[in-house]
């Protein structure tokens, strides 16, 4: 495990039990994540993608096997540790978005910002900016009824990169967009990434998205069968 | 956070309006209800104890073996002294003398005959004696409906009814016709000053209320009483102080050799009164009991219900970063906010209505239109009354039975894994 490595992990297993016996969603998984990797979890339904990801996120735990994010083992980790890790250094990005409904997309964005306990101005400063970022500054005092899809996500990223955290979580980010919307989603991802050094990880099987992947870990029945690297993704090329 | 909490709760109308409104009627009814029973059942005993028991009642022994008859020949005697006795040992009540009797109304013509004749059932109130409460117990002021007070020992007040059905007038003068203590025939000549509606029934068809010293002479009984009823200064009925009034006094009266000997009995002794104290003290205890456990139920139910619709939300809420006791709290101090909102609405829609009522009342006398016995004293207008406990007792729906439904809801929160949240969060 490198010095610079963001998510280390070594021997997963992760089963569930059903009836009397256990299903295994992932089994033997080894994986490293660097800082500023730009990653995709590919695989058919039921191959372990998401669960994977709730795992990295901590919101599920491992039967076995080491799992290190962001520095934290997170198999001896508490609740509340696992929680200020994702409230701190990371973000969430969800195929139906997941935006609280009631509130204006400047406030959905500055939720992260008010578990962080951010300073009133600086809170401002940094919604706008990561607004701004998304393209949505017109918007900032709609509610998400009041938007399209798109800018639903758009949203949702800005939440998601607000607090400017290590590494961002995206699963099926644009499942529910038109490909034009996806582009544009995955246009500002990547711009994130090569500005912010943020490190992505997404579970997805849409081929939109893996057009921009600079790493594609290939899942099938809870297991990695191919790990890609490219060099020059769609992204390089815009 | 606290901020950003109240705002979706005022955002958010299914959070906020529909669970205030709810929480609101419940504990307006809750205290209404309240009221109402324990007004409906001590507006029962106060007329009780205003007509016929007091509080507690001091009679002949005699008296009281036969006092369904009114054997006045049995009556007190030096009921002065007796008076003033009993304002020394007994500082905390006033005594007031009294002589029922009944006998016939006759309202004779301008040639002296008959013009109308009917019973009557009158009661000789100590109405002009410089100490007497009886106008402010008998509510006479707003019972009234034509005419004036007693101002003299032969004016009478007819009851409405009894008036209509005698054909009387104000400044009539009606003969009252029956027999003295010592049981000789006696008539007496009284001056119809008013008319009143006590609003009891069938008591109001056959009464007829007069000055004390006025039955006295009609009755020939100077100095002498049927009874004597004593009520507390407050006009509360305690049923504990007044049993054990009555046991102290009845303990110093033990001559049973003496048939005239005073004896003292309280509210709960006369007409079955007792059993029906204990009737209702248990009645409002079952009903009011009944009414909390389903507005508990109805506003827990409507907690859990705001809880379980949230779980996307709390999903979101953690994969933020948020723990679950900083989740959990959170939808406890928000159901602590609709609650105490809604208590403190629902407790100034209530008492208000209860207050309203109690100054009003319900007027139920169509439904008592039939009834002709005089045994049970019963108001045909229900009365609420507002008491002490009405001004807090909506938190226990209002907040106790929100917040326990949504700790309740939110104890899944604990329960579920994060991930299955998140399932839910996605669906």
């Amino acid at each position: 495990m490198s010095n610079n490595s963001v998510v280390n992990i070594t021997n997963l297993l992760k089963q569930f039990p059903v009836g009397g016996d256990y299903f295994t969603a992932l089994s033997d998984i080894n994986l490293n994540l660097e800082n500023a990797e730009f990653m995709g979890l590919v695989g058919p339904s039921g191959s372990g993608k998401t669960t994977l990801l709730n795992i990295i996120g901590g919101l599920d735990s491992p039967t076995k096997g080491n799992v290190n994010v962001l520095g934290m083992e997170l198999g001896s980790s508490s609740h509340n540790e696992r929680a200020n890790l994702r409230k701190t250094k990371m973000g969430f990005i969800f195929q139906s978005y997941n935006l609280l409904p009631v509130y204006t997309v400047f406030e959905n964005v500055e939720l992260p910002l008010i578990l962080n306990k951010v300073e009133t101005q600086e809170r401002n400063r940094l919604v706008t900016q990561a607004v701004d970022w998304v393209g949505l500054s017109d918007k900032i005092d709609s509610r998400p009824a009041q938007l399209s899809g798109g800018e639903c996500q758009r949203t949702a990223i800005a939440r998601a990169i607000v607090h400017k955290p290590t590494l961002i979580l995206a699963d099926e980010p644009t499942a529910n967009l038109d490909a034009e919307n996806s582009h544009h989603i995955m246009n500002i991802m990547v711009r994130l990434n090569k500005e912010l050094d943020t490190s992505f990880i997404f579970a997805t099987h849409d081929e939109k998205i893996m057009a921009y992947l600079r790493r594609i870990i290939h899942l099938e029945d809870g297991q990695i069968v191919k790990d890609e690297h490219f060099d020059n993704p769609k992204s390089g090329k815009n | 956070m606290l901020k950003f909490v109240l705002k979706g709760i005022l955002r958010d109308r299914s959070r906020s309006l529909f669970p205030i409104i709810v929480v609101s009627l419940i504990v307006a009814l809750v205290i209404f209800n309240r009221g109402f029973l324990v007004g409906t059942m001590n507006g029962m005993f106060r007329d009780t104890a205003v007509i016929s028991s007091g509080h507690v009642k001091i009679m002949t022994h005699a008296y009281q073996e036969e006092s369904q008859l009114l054997p006045n020949d049995l009556a007190l005697m030096n009921v002065d002294e007796i008076v003033e006795i009993l304002h020394v040992v007994y500082p905390d009540y006033f005594w007031s003398p009294k002589i029922s009797f009944a006998g016939l109304l006759d309202l004779p013509d301008e040639h002296g005959e008959t013009k109308s004749q009917g019973p009557v059932m009158v009661y000789g109130i100590d109405f002009l004696s410089s100490e007497s409460r009886q106008f402010e117990l008998w509510e006479l002021e707003k019972r009234i409906v034509s005419g004036q007070m007693i101002q003299n020992p032969n004016d009478a007040l007819v009851g409405a009814k009894l008036a209509e059905k005698l054909g009387l007038s104000l400044g009539d003068r009606v003969t009252y016709i029956g027999t003295t203590m010592n049981n000789a025939f006696a008539t007496f000549n009284f001056t119809v000053v008013g008319t009143f509606n006590l609003g009891m029934g069938p008591l109001d068809k056959q009464m007829m209320l007069v000055d004390i010293e006025g039955a006295r002479v009609a009755l020939d009984m100077e100095d002498a009483a049927s009874e004597i009823l004593g009520f507390k200064h407050d006009l509360y009925y305690d049923d504990d102080a007044s049993v054990m009034m009555r046991n102290q006094f009845n303990a110093t009266h033990l001559d049973t050799t003496d048939i005239f000997r005073s004896s003292m009995i309280a509210l709960r002794d006369a007409n079955q009164m007792g059993t029906m104290i204990d009737l209702v003290d248990w009645s409002v205890f079952i009903i009011l009991g009944i009414f909390l456990l389903i507005a508990m139920i109805v506003l827990w139910n409507m907690g859990i219900m705001s809880g379980l619709r949230r779980y996307g939300e709390m999903g979101i809420r953690l994969a933020m970063g948020e723990t679950k006791g900083q989740v959990y709290r959170s939808l406890i101090l928000e159901s602590v906010i609709i609650g105490t909102i809604g208590t403190i609405i629902g407790t100034l829609i209530g008492l208000p209505l209860t207050y309203y009522v109690q100054e009003v009342g319900i007027d139920y006398s169509a439904a008592f239109e039939n009834l002709n016995t005089t045994t049970m004293i019963m108001s045909t207008v229900f009365y609420t009354q507002v008491t002490p406990d009405l001004y807090y007792i909506g938190i226990i729906p209002g907040v106790l039975a929100t917040v326990f439904g949504t700790m309740l809801a939110g104890r899944a929160i604990y329960k579920r894994e994060m991930a299955q949240l998140f399932k839910e969060l996605e669906t």
